[in-house]
């Protein structure tokens, strides 16, 4: 099929790394459908790529906390896409999820039961229909448990365990891909007021081009640096009773 | 607080940066401003757009809303970089009508300084191809101003240095262009007379500017090399070209660091001219073909070139003289700097046309842009040459000042009244303001 008639759906279209991937498949003539929660900043960026790139770019409300919508949401789009990516995400504060339970459930909910649940609907609906990919931004923070962010982290690796045990169901008699993208470091808005190594901090156009790249080689897992893969290899390595004692 | 200044580094002064994300998160600033002004890439060479209290940058409103490719209109966010847009739309052969000398400012910011480029004599400053702006003023009302709706407004806003609202967006037109390429000849001129003349005879070109040795003395005084340009129809074009229809930007170098102040100085200003007049002459009466980016933006290339200047700065004394007296002022002008031998590094001269915002710089004569590194003893020199400048009627672009006085500039700006006018109407409570509206009292 030729990449004019294929479609695209980015669950998350408004955060950087949406928007630079949305970008991405748009240049490549891809159709585009983003979905996230404000559909007045989802048309902004629609508008952004279609001017920019010529294609259609459409917007669709969708509330990953709001899991019961998922199938009314699915439904509603105009076509079921050939690729769906989650780049939901939601850092939070590590230290207010310690102490306020409702932060630390919708840090746990953003990062892993709703991408989990939707890409749950778009499997099925893929393996109906014989073919389809699915794409989940995770985090190397999901590699090992840290104590700066392991709400987060916890999260993360819930959500790559659920896309790995996907891919391994998937990967007898079916072509459905279920790819894991590894970011690493990322110049986003999340991580506005950090200072970030530059060799390890790629930019949202990056982790776009990465996608689009790791698709097309059928990729399973990707570190959108590969230097991710082996500081990841370390840290998983180290035995934990010094691992424990680092300030990580 | 940050400590910025605008692109000549001079002055710095302390400011609160606020940096919205969205529409909205810029119309929250505006309302809470107090005082402040909206900033866009910080081209601008003195205090136009730092904030007295806080500066909003508008760098993340970069989404281009619409455009139609019949009509060349493009809906943008007043943040977007011209090089973004230019990067987008030359491809598929659209160009802005107006592009002043680099392409890193952003939409919002062209319409703020009413910029003007190289065809400013036949076709106009940026103002003229802005069909609308939205607006939001610091009582939180969004406006949607154009020449039919809130004419006075739209007025006040082109050249207005963001003093009547924060631009949020703008629908621009574009021209349609079939190649990326400038036909561009040159001509050498060996004195004043001569360089204006051949200005007026450039008329009938698109694109035209002199390039003046401001060393030069005596009989030379004046002598310059003419640059004129038209955009290549394809038929223009050689096989090499067709190739390449529309060449695109080469990634650019950068100054790393600030050059010690020794570098820039009467004597290196010297040898520089002295080179660069005979590598143009080589080329003159000769018609080449040169792509859009180093032939309007030659600059571009060479980022934070700004710090050649060293670590105090420069300024850049642009000023516009009305037709009837620029040859004389000119030649004074001229003749000054030489005597002083204060070391202009570039000096442009460019005919203008009528301006078409109530504070735009451009009236029908002749502009100068002088670039001078920041010295003991060069502010005086500069307030005999605005003395000259108001003589002549004439006045400076606010887009390139960081020191004229209240007084040249109030003699300049004759719809001054006017402004002032739209301005309390929009902005009783005085929320918006920027360093240079304080130091002139605007």
């Amino acid at each position: 099929m030729a990449a004019a008639e294929k479609a695209v759906l980015i669950l998350g279209g408004t955060s950087d790394i949406g928007r630079a991937t949305a970008l991405a498949f748009a240049q490549s003539q891809w159709t585009v459908r983003l979905a996230g929660r404000s559909l007045a900043d989802l048309q902004r960026e629609a508008d952004d790529i279609s001017v920019r790139t010529g294609r259609q770019v459409t917007a669709h409300p969708f509330d990953v906390l709001d899991t019961d919508s998922f199938t009314v949401f699915v439904n509603a789009l105009p076509d079921l896409p050939d690729v769906v990516i989650s780049v939901v995400g939601l850092l939070g504060e590590q230290p207010r999820a310690e102490t306020d339970l409702d932060h630390a459930k919708e840090i746990l909910r953003t990062n892993y039961e709703g991408p989990a649940l939707i890409l749950r609907v778009f499997a099925e609906q893929f393996l109906g229909r014989g073919y389809g990919s699915i794409v989940g931004v995770s985090s190397v923070a999901g590699d090992r448990g840290r104590g700066s962010n392991y709400f987060y982290g916890s999260a993360k690796a819930g959500f790559s365990a659920f896309l790995s045990g996907l891919r391994n169901r998937l990967a007898i008699n079916s072509s459905i891909q279920v790819m894991t993208v590894k970011p690493g470091f990322v110049r986003t808005k999340m991580a506005e007021h950090r200072k970030l190594p530059p060799l390890i901090t790629a930019t949202p156009a990056e982790v776009g081009e990465a996608i689009l790249g790791g698709l097309n080689r059928r990729r399973d897992v990707i570190y959108v640096r590969s230097i991710w893969f082996f500081v990841m290899l370390i840290i998983r390595l180290m035995p934990e009773r010094i691992f424990k004692r680092l300030k990580l | 607080m940050t400590a910025i200044s605008g692109w000549g580094r001079y002055p710095i002064n302390d400011t609160e940066m606020i940096h919205p994300r969205t529409v909205d998160a810029a119309r929250r600033a505006t309302v809470q401003a107090n005082p402040g002004i909206a900033r866009g890439n910080g081209r601008a060479y003195g205090d136009a757009a730092v904030g007295v209290r806080q500066t909003i940058e508008m760098a993340h409103l970069n989404r281009m809303r619409a455009f139609d490719p019949r009509t060349g209109q493009l809906t943008v966010e007043a943040g977007l970089l011209l090089t973004d847009l230019i990067a987008t739309f030359l491809p598929r052969g659209f160009f802005p009508y107006v592009v002043p000398g680099t392409s890193f400012i952003t939409v919002g910011g062209a319409i703020a300084a009413d910029v003007h480029g190289k065809n400013h004599h036949c076709q106009g400053g940026f103002g003229q191809y802005v069909e609308n702006i939205l607006l939001v003023l610091p009582t939180g009302e969004t406006i949607g101003a154009s020449r039919e709706e809130h004419p006075d407004l739209f007025r006040a806003t082109i050249g207005g240095m963001g003093l009547t609202g924060t631009i949020l967006e703008a629908t621009i037109r574009l021209r349609p262009i079939e190649t990326g390429w400038i036909r561009q000849r040159t001509f050498v001129a060996d004195d004043l007379d001569t360089t204006i003349g051949a200005l007026e005879c450039g008329d009938s070109a698109t694109y035209s500017v002199a390039w003046i040795d401001c060393l030069a003395r005596g009989a030379r005084l004046g002598r310059s090399l003419i640059f004129l340009g038209e955009h290549a129809a394809l038929h223009h074009l050689g096989e090499r070209h067709v190739a390449n229809r529309f060449p695109l930007r080469k990634p650019s170098m950068s100054m790393p660091v600030d050059a010690p102040s020794f570098v820039l100085n009467r004597w290196t200003a010297a040898a520089f001219n002295e080179l660069y007049f005979r590598a143009g002459a080589r080329k003159a009466a000769s018609s080449t073909l040169v792509p859009t980016h180093p032939y309007f933006f030659p600059l571009d290339a060479l980022g934070n070139w700004n710090r050649m200047y060293g670590r105090r700065g420069f300024v850049e004394h642009q000023s516009v003289l009305p037709i009837k007296n620029a040859q004389t002022t000119l030649a004074e002008m001229l003749d000054r700097i030489a005597k002083r031998g204060e070391s202009a590094f570039l000096a442009v001269l460019k005919k203008l046309g009528a301006g078409s915002g109530s504070l735009s710089f451009p009236m029908p004569g002749y502009t100068l842009a002088l670039d001078f590194p920041i010295e003991r003893g060069l502010f005086s020199v500069l307030d005999e040459l605005d003395e000259l400048v108001v003589a002549a009627g004439g006045r400076l672009y606010l887009a390139k000042d960081a020191r004229q006085s209240r007084a040249t500039f109030e003699a300049g700006y004759s719809d001054l009244s006017f402004f002032s006018e739209v301005r309390r109407t929009v902005d009783p409570a005085g929320k918006l303001k920027s360093r240079l509206a304080e130091r002139l009292l605007i």
